[in-house]
């Protein structure tokens, strides 16, 4: 796909960058309206508590008070609660338990940080200090925050769930693994926790809403992956108003990793309170607010057992998983230990029985939901650290019992509902092992050992489902959503190019590689085609962007409407040529009649059709502009190897990444920087979460003990190592593209290859993520 | 209770009067309307807010406004030079040093002081000095190498 002429495959530097790099992104916070006010939110300091009663008086006399709320005038205006947009079954047939999600707390209080009152004044600052006179009278509860202790606690998070269970849910064939483990030779177990996670976009959530009685209707302004997603679900579900009444913008957006797919209390309360205030409300929140009440991610705790022959070919695969869902069901937080997690249990290998039990729990903790991978990252977890496990027990290499059991024909129908198209997952295994000289391995394990150091290595295979998804597979999964994407082509008289699509870039870099398709399609300049996202006023329609899915969706609609625009311009080419329309053929920006030398370039055609003096107006409508909408027939399969090596100093504690080799299969790839730093980012994300972070509560009081950077730690530069990242090609067979989405990979496929190589390193079957120095430190010591 | 305040801000002279608990990065952004510099934490951890004060990088959420009395600042808005990007900005564009851009600004204004303090820093230093600003995008190794690509004095591709 690169040849020199075509802008596909090559590494175009990134026409966003001169906005970032000189100060003139906008992002929400960045907003100002005329008469612009501000709001705050009293947060409960509870984990669980009944609200007594509320006394707003001296608040409301604090000055510069315009207004406040509480759940009290919501209820009275019929203000519906937050939906989930995912409807999961049990076992027993019945459906998921939704209790109420208010906007604002109503009667109630369920985890640090929930929404108690919100304050709009003419300043933050005052806003705050009318916040500090609000008087609550909380009757505090007992807290649910263990998940292991959640089903059948004697508290109940929700008065109609008791025993906090939202679902209990099961997947695949129960019977042909229970067969399978009574014939096994061996089987490998686990129990393992897939630590807690705070996404932390560098940018805050922030939220800019306004009311104008001119046409009675709303703009918001928001960080917020998917504008038209989000437009959805407050108009339709908790608001009742038109969509046409509300214009959704997503600006530049600092980042999202899941957390900003979700439509929050904080943005419909905002957008309900502008039209009563009369003015426009902005809240962007603080970090400290960010960590209580952003989605957060992960939170299992699994039990894992591999069946196997005595040659180590896996027979079956079963997982008992206990999942958290926080306090309320956020927007798609039931689909995540679900639809994404167990139908990924297969991973690389043919295993041909497999069954999940998941059971969902409601906890005094802010919601769970999606984050940078949303699923895979558990289901990888769970698989490549048994299969780590399985080759200890069967004294087997790692990779040979990995390679013995690979799927090697496509398409492969997993046991567990999915279909992979295609892939190669020996070519990444291979270069992978060449690539972090796998053979030299013993020889620099001795080398550490003879100065007191343990040296390790990990593997990771992974798999992952993206590109979000068929529709209808989506839905009779228990979808409230499509799942397709839209884009509109606008040619300019001039031939320039402006691309409205529905996905969302918050760093991707979408204006680029979007920008790279449509000037390859067309032959033009890739300068002279603009990508506009993130604003449902401009854009048609979209889904928006999560799941690795922008180019293989988004990019496919893109492509259907050039597909229509090219059409249409060799009608057009046809008419000026004297021609016969199927004798057009478009090539390097150029319309011509096969087989001769009669042309006419695309710009003249696309004036043509804007000043169509000499036009078949007969039969085609002037303009050169085009909408596709794009549903996938199936998920994509972006595949990969990760090795790592560690080296760990057993007096320290410390751990040394002395290399991490990434080999991944993103089908066709556009542009390969912008990919290889989608890689980066991914795998220091996960080794984030293998390494130091860890999202933690008080067990009693439910009090977030992790709730700033003093106490959450990111990593910084000197956390994270050099990488080496390559890649195979197997393109994606159902989309015009090949392509199969980078965004998740690096965050799903690097957490178990870190464990795998300390747990190699330390001699020890299991350490907890996050392993810590100090946890480091006490297995090495308790080892040996 | 407002406090008049003068200083230079990207070598123009600003006089305002501010609330005294008005911090700095709040003077740069709602008061002066430059909103490169961003805001995204509240422990003065992630570094998004850095500027440079009196040709020093500081956070600028970590001082009050008024401390900033008679000062030059210099904020991502002043950095290029009549239209031109300073190497730095140049150096993270052509190492794609960047992602969201949310945390981009102070990280440019840290790495430049990084330079400026240790010209022929390695990467271990480099890594230690960007120890104050937080990146959730790019892993690092990216700002690493536009770092390096600074220092190295090299020109940019032309793609």
């Amino acid at each position: 796909m690169s040849d020199m002429s075509s802008p596909i495959g090559q590494s175009i530097k990134r026409r966003e960058d001169a906005r970032f790099l000189t100060g003139a992104g906008q992002y929400t916070d960045d907003v100002v309206m005329h008469g612009q006010t501000f709001g705050v939110f009293l947060r409960s300091p509870h984990a669980h508590a009944r609200i007594k009663s509320i006394d707003l008086s001296a608040a409301k006399a604090a000055p510069g008070v315009v207004q406040i709320f509480t759940g009290a005038d919501l209820a009275e205006a019929k203000v519906g609660g937050l939906p989930c947009g995912w409807l999961i079954h049990s076992k027993d047939g019945t459906p998921m338990k939704e209790p109420a999600h208010p906007v604002i707390a109503q009667g109630k209080v369920r985890h640090v940080g929930d929404q108690v009152a919100l304050v709009v004044a003419e300043t933050v600052a005052q806003a705050k200090d009318a916040c500090e006179l609000i008087v609550v009278d909380y009757e505090e509860l007992p807290a649910v925050i263990d998940i292991t202790r959640a089903d059948g606690h004697a508290s109940a998070v929700h008065d109609d769930v008791p025993g906090n269970v939202c679902y209990d849910w099961g997947h695949g064939s129960k019977d042909a693994v229970d067969a399978a483990f009574k014939g096994a030779a061996k089987v490998s177990t686990l129990d393992i926790v897939n630590n807690r996670l705070i996404p932390n976009a560098m940018e805050p959530r922030a939220v800019n809403a306004s009311y104008t009685r001119h046409d009675d209707s709303y703009t918001l302004y928001v960080a917020n992956q998917n504008p038209h997603v989000e437009r959805l679900l407050m108009c339709a579900f908790v608001l009742g108003l038109p969509e046409s009444k509300v214009r959704v913008i997503a600006p530049d957006v600092g980042g999202g990793f899941g957390s900003k797919i979700f439509l929050y209390p904080e943005d419909v309360a905002l957008v309900w309170a502008s039209k009563r205030v009369g003015r426009p409300i902005k809240w962007t929140a603080e970090r400290s607010e960010s960590f209580l009440t952003d989605a957060h991610g992960r939170d299992h705790v699994t039990k894992v057992e591999l069946a196997m022959d005595a040659k180590g070919m896996f027979l079956a695969l079963r997982v008992k998983t206990i999942a958290n869902m926080g306090a309320y069901l956020s927007t798609f937080a039931s689909s995540v230990p679900t639809i994404l997690y167990a139908t990924l249990l297969a991973g690389q290998y043919k295993t041909p029985a497999i069954y999940a039990e998941v059971k969902a729990v409601f906890t005094n903790t802010a919601p769970v939901d999606a984050y940078r991978g949303a699923g895979r990252p558990e289901a990888t977890y769970v698989v490549e650290r048994i299969v780590e496990q399985a080759a200890r027990d069967l004294q087997m290499d790692p990779a040979a019992i990995r390679r013995q059991n690979f799927i090697t024909e496509f398409p492969y129908a997993t046991p567990v509902g999915l279909t992979y198209d295609t892939g190669n997952y020996a070519a990444h295994l291979d270069k992978a092992m060449a690539m972090a000289e796998v053979g030299g391995f013993a020889a620099r394990k001795a080398a550490s050992a003879a100065k007191g150091k343990k040296r390790g290595l990990g593997y990771s295979c992974y798999i992952e489902a993206c590109g979000l998804a068929p529709s209808n597979i989506a839905g009779a999964l228990g979808a409230r959503a499509g799942l397709f994407e839209a884009g509109e082509v606008r040619v300019h008289p001039t031939g320039t190019v402006t691309v409205f699509t529905g996905s969302h870039s918050h760093g991707q870099g979408h204006e680029t590689t979007f920008a790279q398709v449509v000037a390859a399609k067309l032959g033009i300049p890739v300068e002279n085609v603009e990508i506009v996202h993130g604003d449902t006023g401009r854009v048609p329609f979209g889904m928006g962007t999560y799941g690795s899915r922008s180019l293989s969706v988004g990019g496919t609609a893109i492509v259907k409407a050039v597909d229509k625009v090219i059409a249409k311009g060799k009608k057009i080419a046809a008419h000026l040529l004297e021609a016969a329309d199927t004798d057009i053929e478009f090539e390097n920006g150029v319309f011509k009649v096969a087989g001769t030398d009669k042309s006419v370039p695309f710009g003249s055609v696309s004036l043509t059709a804007y000043v169509p003096h000499n036009y078949p107006l007969d039969k085609l409508e002037p303009g050169l502009n085009e909408n596709a909408f794009y549903d996938p027939t199936n998920f994509t399969y972006p595949a990969g190897t990760y090795i790592c090596e560690v080296e760990v100093d057993p007096e320290t504690g410390k751990v040394v990444i002395e290399q991490f080799v990434a080999v991944d299969d993103f089908g066709n790839i556009v542009n390969p920087m912008i990919v290889e730093g989608q890689v980066q980012g991914g795998i220091a994300q996960g080794l984030g979460q293998a390494m130091m972070e860890g999202c933690s509560y008080d067990p009693e009081s439910g009090q977030l003990l992790t709730g700033s950077y003093m106490d959450y730690a990111m990593p910084r530069a000197s956390d994270i190592p050099n990488l080496k990242i390559s890649n195979v090609v197997t393109p994606c067979t159902h989309n015009p593209l090949g392509v199969k989405g980078c965004g998740e990979a690096g965050a799903i496929g690097s957490p178990p290859a870190y464990i795998n190589a300390l747990t190699d390193a330390l001699g020890v079957k299991d350490i907890a993520m996050p392993a810590t120095v100090e946890r480091v430190w006490r297995a090495a010591n308790n080892a040996a | 209770m407002s406090v008049p305040l003068s200083l230079t801000v990207n070598g123009k002279a600003v006089s305002v009067s501010v609330d005294p608990r008005t911090l700095l990065v709040q003077l740069i952004r709602e008061n002066l309307q430059l909103t490169g510099t961003h805001v995204g934490c509240d422990t003065a951890q992630c570094g998004a807010c850095t500027v440079h004060l009196n040709g020093r990088a500081v956070k600028a959420c970590s001082m009050l406004a008024v401390q900033a009395q008679g000062a030059e600042v210099t904020t991502i808005e002043g950095l290029a030079q009549n239209g031109t990007m300073h190497p730095m900005q140049e150096a993270f564009r052509e190492c794609h040093g960047l992602q969201c851009g949310f945390c981009t600004p102070g990280m440019v204004m840290s790495s430049v002081q990084l330079l400026k303090d240790n010209p022929k820093a390695t990467e271990a230093e480099i890594r230690e000095g960007l120890d104050g600003n937080i990146c959730r995008c790019t892993g690092y190794q990216n700002i690493v190498k536009a770092i390096q690509f600074c220092q190295s004095g090299a020109k940019p591709a032309t793609v």
